[in-house]
């Protein structure tokens, strides 16, 4: 049974055709690459599967069943973890709490219910350890590295069990050995059972973590494939429009 | 605390340069003990108990009223209806109060307390409006809290036809030791503000409320993609804003013994100066009770220094403005240097 199965969807913002009826198919624990150029709609694919967003036309079903996310949490609680391309933080906020923003620990009994520090300082050095990133959940967000700022959004995804992770280009703008991290961390994601999708403009990674690669061109998927009947030349094709569909 | 973790490249900035000690707050905290200092030198008034006494409570009404400001300086917004709505709210508890004195005599605090739940209602009324059309409708919240001002201090006119209401009936002394008494010594307005502070301070570092606040005014967008009820903390922080103005002009009726329909009138802008010289940054994210309380009493203990240095009062306003562009231009200046 597919994890994951996206039908005709398409998306329009007033006159502009972003997304025009893509399919897609994920299973548990497989790792895809989704690439495209700039503009491509792999964002905005993203956000519908993310709940941020409505489809304008097409269906969605996850874990077999339909699904409808009316709003980021709901995409959430189904077990659809995302690092946005942008990362959402918030930069007055400490790593710790933008880790933790929107699901708090919390102890006490209501209305008494206080903001369990300790707990979530200490789960949050875990997770940057375990990401092997030097980021300290105490400091503010902005001070911190692209590097730091990628480690807390990526370490959002692991506080809840996740069945999909989607990732909008998280390598774009960190260090080669965080790059190694990151992509280690995809191939735990993926022994543990959990889908990944991600994009990426960087064929190396792809090449290296995905078992399959789909190619999107101005909102439509024009390519997926394993990525052992594929080259990164037919890819590149593919993405530039020098090869028309595959 | 330890974490077990090893850090070869990140350094950490020394303690005067994080956290309260690198923050506007403390910059302000320092400038009003110096100037606290500087007064009680220069006149053996000022450290008088009646004087202390009258700079406390002229300063608590607007401290009360800021604490609620900050939170939607907090978000990122602004609320400019809080003079007017501490007058139409003060307004309709006192109207209030006449139209049921006598109704239940025999039964002390009745009136009061009906009085109390119709200025209650008046001030919800105000904050779920402001806050719904910046939430929901997605107004800006200078225009909104602006036609509000306007809004609210017209109903005070049309209300009362301009004449004054004085609280009257047997409730009405109630009114005043509420509003007026003293608690340990302290006037009443203090003993709320240290209260109300507390309370405020808590639930803003210490409650998922509080963060969240924090958060929308840091990015509202990623908030609400990580699944922060964004709508309802920015509605609810306008409604406390509200409530906190009412509050106000209640206990500024009960002080006053009787409210003109111009209570309060340029008050909202003594307010967000206090709040923003306390620290409250207008661009949203940053402030908190502290930066209020010390705001505010920095301006009064000011108006206080031209009063008793028999300064013409009209220097007030102009020394005001100067000390809030002093105030952010300091924080400007420390933003800069830590890079
Ligand atoms: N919120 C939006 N409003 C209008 N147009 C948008 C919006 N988001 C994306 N688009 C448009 O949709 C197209 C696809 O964008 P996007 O999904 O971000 O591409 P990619 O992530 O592949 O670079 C682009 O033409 C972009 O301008
Ligand atoms: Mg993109």
């Amino acid at each position: 049974m597919a994890l994951l199965q996206l039908r005709d969807i398409g998306k329009e913002f007033g006159a502009i055709r972003a997304l025009g009826g893509v399919d897609l198919t994920l299973h548990r624990g497989e790792v895809l690459g989704l690439m495209g150029d700039n503009g491509a709609g792999k964002s905005t694919l993203v956000r519908i599967m993310a709940g941020n967003f409505r489809p304008s036309h097409g269906t969605m079903h996850f874990n077999g069943r339909p699904v409808e996310f009316h709003r980021p949490a709901d995409a959430r609680d189904a077990g659809i973890e995302v690092v946005y391309q942008d990362l959402a933080l918030a930069d007055n906020l400490t790593a710790a709490a933008n880790v933790f923003l929107g699901r708090e620990l919390r102890r006490g009994v209501w209305p008494f219910r206080l903001l369990d520090h300790a707990a979530m300082q200490q789960r949050a050095a875990e997770l940057f350890q375990e990401l092997k990133s030097e980021t300290r959940p105490g400091d503010l967000v902005r001070q911190m590295s692209g590097g730091q700022r990628q480690a807390v959004a990526i370490a959002r995804t692991r506080l809840a069990d996740a069945r999909l992770v989607i990732m909008d280009e998280p390598t774009a703008a960190i260090s080669v050995r965080q790059v190694h991290e990151v992509l280690d961390l995809i191939q735990r994601l993926r022994d543990r059972g959990i889908a990944v999708i991600l994009i990426s403009h960087r064929m190396p990674d792809v090449f290296t973590v995905c078992d399959r690669v789909a190619v999107m061109r101005r909102g439509r998927k024009v390519a997926d494939k394993p990525i052992g009947q594929t080259s990164p030349e037919e890819i590149t094709g593919l993405i530039t429009g020098a090869l028309e569909v595959a | 605390m330890s974490t077990g973790l090893h850090f070869t490249n990140v350094g950490r900035a020394p303690w005067h340069r994080r956290g309260f000690f690198a923050s506007q707050t403390f910059y302000v905290a320092v400038a009003f003990a110096l100037i606290a200092l500087g007064m009680a030198i220069l006149s053996p008034i000022f450290l008088s108990g009646g004087n202390l006494y009258n700079i406390s409570k002229n300063f608590s009404f607007v401290a009360i009223v800021a604490l609620g400001v900050t939170l939607v300086i907090v978000t990122g917004g602004i609320d400019l209806s809080v003079g007017s709505t501490m007058a139409l709210v003060a307004l309709v508890t006192v109207m209030t109060l006449n139209a049921v004195a006598g109704r239940f005599s025999g039964l002390p605090g009745l009136a009061l307390g009906a009085a109390l739940c119709a200025g209650l209602a008046t001030s919800l009324a105000i904050g779920l409006i402001n806050g719904v059309l910046v939430a929901k409708v997605g107004l800006s919240p200078f225009v909104t809290t602006l036609g509000m001002l306007s809004i609210a201090r017209g109903l005070c006119y049309v209300i009362t036809d301009g004449r004054g209401q004085a609280p009257q009936g047997d409730d009405a002394e109630l009114l005043y030791s509420l509003a007026d008494g003293q608690l340990l010594g302290l006037p009443m307005p203090v003993v709320y503000l240290l209260v109300l502070a507390g309370l405020l301070g808590l639930v803003l570092h210490h409650s998922a409320w509080g963060r969240h606040l924090f958060a929308i005014g840091g990015n509202e967008r990623a908030a609400r993609l990580c699944g922060v009820r964004v709508d309802a903390v920015k509605i609810s922080a306008y409604v406390l804003s509200a409530l906190a103005a009412g509050f106000a002009g209640v206990l500024m009726a009960g002080w006053l013994g009787s409210v003109p329909a111009n209570l309060a009138f340029g008050y909202e802008l003594r307010i967000i100066a206090a709040s923003v010289i306390g620290g409250a940054n207008l661009a949203g994210g940053a402030g908190g009770p502290l930066g209020a309380v010390l705001g505010s009493a920095l301006i009064e203990v000011i108006r206080n220094g031209l009063v008793l240095g028999k300064v013409s009062p009209y220097w007030q306003d102009t020394l005001i403005g100067l000390i809030i562009i002093l105030a952010v231009l300091v924080d400007r200046l420390r933003a800069r240097r830590a890079g």
